[in-house]
């Protein structure tokens, strides 16, 4: 029955407009009798749905808003306002309908990503080829995806090359090369090519749902505003209740108690705030930037200082060793290989880059290492056939009681201020040689730092684990304000303690497993995308498309949001204000203040869904440029 | 063994079906914690198969006037 009533409101809505405009016209007509009718019948027809609904929150024993309006009706027909019950319940439904329309465009970002869930895929099944739903794939079953189709599941591409567009993933626009070995996501729509990919991970499972997951979940998390005003909405429904009946003791008008009631009901206040928030986030989500919550947005807006980690975040964080210098007893490509064997274990950006350059010189006989001891921020350990290895900075050779001798540190002090990082290699105890590693600055760092600076930030602070001399050369070829070098993990997250301490808001941004600390550290924690799985998990703002340019986007995103909730308080606040003011003064009735409230939460709403189109403009400058 | 499921419903339009929804599933015996996310349109809850079918749950909401459209068990 209830369902049945609701799905119909339309049909209520339009009757009970009918009606009011019969009465108008009945009244012109001077019909007066025939007129009341009309008036009453409206009333009726526009009740239907919201008496209905508020029985049944009576019947948990909720408060509502219909049950407010409810009393106000039967209060109005009480003392013979025909027509002011039927405007009231006409201009509520109306307002419930057209806040459902303007709802839906605040969630519009969202939807639109949602929308590229894939629901169909081609599968390979005892030979044959089958079309079956994204959610049936198997694990470990092949699947075909063509030019113009999405891919359904998150796998590895066995057989095939192809352009993928991963715009719902990371917001990047720009087509992807991938090729037989490569991930593909679900999601990712096939510009041209041909595909055919082993199912590794499907349905819910899958990199992108996982993320449309975390941004649905995010929207419903409140910021504080938001909290505060729930909870003040709470007694807020009952104190209005509570002052109207003090306000017909008081005056004996129940005109004006029951207009009271009406105006009284926080719509604009309660919608307001989270409207904003959702918007802000799902628009955050269509450009790559993950943003958990309300929380987070007020944590980033209020941010004065960011802190980066170098490689990986300021730097490409694709290290290419650029030069390889043995010592005596090992010759380059064996050296090479030992190392690459050990670095197998490692997440380390420069560990990666040495297993690379052992892949790209053709050594693909690689040994799993044995008895790994990671130190994060300073190298590894490790038994390589059967020899021990040790990789990493000074530091660790040191620890490793390995000795340099000077004419080893003037080469690794001169490549250095070339701006390389060095790994050194000892095997059994001996130095063994030495990887010189570049690694170059992001092409759009400089604008985003820029940007972050016009914006506001006041002060950019870069800190590495690497070397003084590598450091340097960044931060000045960024301009930064303080760099901070060789540092380790527990030094990085210190020294944010050390800013918040001093009063300074912090947010830090980062990739690796060795920025987890001090991502958790900072007031706000910021991820790039290529990062590893613990930096995606404690940071509470996300970079999906690995561009620092999102950077400065989800700032001035955050700060929008949080100037969006701030407008919506006011509208909100300022027309309760009014419409009181205006009750007492006898220049605002039931109609006219049901109009008005009803207006302002439209208002606020619609306010909220210009943050939906957020950086639309600025997306398309940006391309015009390139 | 407690089970999941999350119901897919029809856009929500106002804040208080949060409070309707989740207060009545709280109130069905052998249904754990309901949670409403408003914005998704979506129920997430944890319940006990053995007092209570995802299905049962399902009418449950229905009849409070919120279509289901599309049920998850995990």
């Amino acid at each position: 029955m209830t369902r049945k009533i609701h799905a119909h409101k339309k049909v209520f809505l339009f009757l009970s407009a009918a009606l009011l405009l019969t009465a108008w016209l009945l009244h012109l007509a001077d019909l007066d009798v025939i007129r009341q009718g009309a008036l009453l019948t409206s009333t009726a027809a526009a009740s239907i749905p919201i008496v209905s609904r508020a029985l049944q929150a009576a019947r948990m024993k909720l408060p509502s808003i219909e049950l407010l309006v409810t009393i106000a009706v039967i209060g109005a027909l009480a003392i013979g306002e025909y027509l002011e019950s039927a405007v009231v319940t006409f201009l509520f439904l109306l307002g419930e309908y057209l806040e459902f329309r303007s709802l839906a465009k605040t969630r519009s970002a969202l939807q639109e990503l949602t929308d590229l869930t894939p629901l169909e895929a081609r599968v390979i099944r005892s030979g044959d080829i089958l079309t079956v739903p994204a959610e049936d794939i198997r694990l470990g079953e092949h699947v075909i995806v063509r030019s113009g189709e999405a891919v359904p599941a998150d796998g590895k591409i066995v057989s095939g090359q192809a352009e993928l567009i991963e715009a719902a993933l990371t917001g990047e626009s720009i087509p992807a090369f991938k090729k037989i070995g490569d991930l593909v996501y679900s999601g990712t729509l096939v510009d041209h090519g041909y595909l055919e990919v082993t199912a590794q991970q499907v349905g819910a499972d899958t990199r992108f749902a996982r993320m449309i997951e975390l941004v649905e979940e995010a929207q419903e998390s409140k910021s504080r505003a938001a909290k505060l005003l729930d909870r003040f909405a709470k007694v807020y429904t009952p104190a209005a209740v509570g002052l109207s009946i003090l306000v017909y003791a008081w005056t004996h008008d129940p005109h004006m108690a029951v207009t009271f009631l009406v105006v009284a009901c926080p719509g604009a206040l309660v919608i307001g705030a989270p409207a904003s928030g959702v918007a802000g986030i799902g628009s955050g989500a269509r450009r790559g930037v993950l943003i958990k919550g309300g929380d987070a947005m007020d944590r980033l807006a209020r941010t004065d200082t960011f802190v980066f980690d170098k490689t990986g975040t300021l730097t490409e964080g694709n290290p290419k060793v650029t030069d390889i210098k043995t010592f005596d007893f090992l010759n380059i490509r064996e050296l090479l290989r030992l190392a690459a064997c050990a670095e197998t274990a490692s997440e380390h950006h420069l560990g990666r880059a040495i297993v690379r350059e052992a892949l790209s010189q053709g050594i693909t006989d690689l040994t799993i290492p044995a008895d790994v001891r990671i130190f994060k921020g300073s190298g590894l350990r490790a038994v390589v056939d059967g020899r021990s290895l040790t990789v990493g900075s000074r530091e660790r050779m040191r620890a490793d009681r390995i000795v340099l001798s000077e004419s080893v540190l003037r080469h690794a002090d001169m490549r250095e201020r070339e701006g390389h990082t060095i790994a050194f290699a000892a095997v059994d105890g001996r130095l063994a040689g030495l990887f010189a590693i570049a690694d170059p600055i992001r092409a759009d760092a400089p604008e985003a730092l820029e940007r972050l600076r016009r914006s506001g930030i006041k002060t950019l602070i870069m800190l590495t684990g690497d070397n003084r001399h590598t450091a340097k050369r960044v931060a000045d070829q960024l301009g930064l304000d303080e760099y901070h070098a060789e540092l380790m993990p527990e030094d990085k997250a210190a020294f944010i303690e050390n800013l918040k301490a001093r009063g300074r808001s912090v947010a830090m941004a980062g990739d690796g497993i060795n920025d987890a600390p001090s991502i958790a550290a900072a007031n706000i924690g910021v991820a790039m995308g290529g990062g590893t799985g613990t930096a995606l998990e404690t940071a509470e703002i996300v970079l999906l498309a690995d561009r620092l340019a999102s950077l400065p986007f989800a700032y001035s995103l955050a700060r929008a949001t949080v100037r969006n909730i701030r407008q919506n308080l006011w509208i909100a606040v300022g027309t309760v204000l009014l419409l009181l003011i205006g009750i007492l003064a006898g220049s605002v009735h039931l109609a006219s203040g049901m109009l008005i409230h009803e207006a302002s939460v439209l208002l606020v709403i619609l306010n909220a869904a210009r943050l939906a189109r957020y950086g639309h403009r600025d997306n398309r400058a940006a391309q015009g440029v390139q | 063994m407690m089970t999941q499921a999350i119901f897919q419903l029809e856009p929500l339009g106002c804040p208080s079906c949060i409070q309707k929804i989740e207060t009545m599933l709280k109130r069905t015996a052998g249904v754990e914690s309901a949670t409403v996310l408003f914005h998704a349109s979506k129920v997430k809850t944890v319940f006990d198969p053995k007092r209570i079918a995802a299905d049962e749950i399902r009418t449950r909401i229905e009849r409070l006037g919120y279509p289901v459209l599309a049920v998850r068990t995990a």
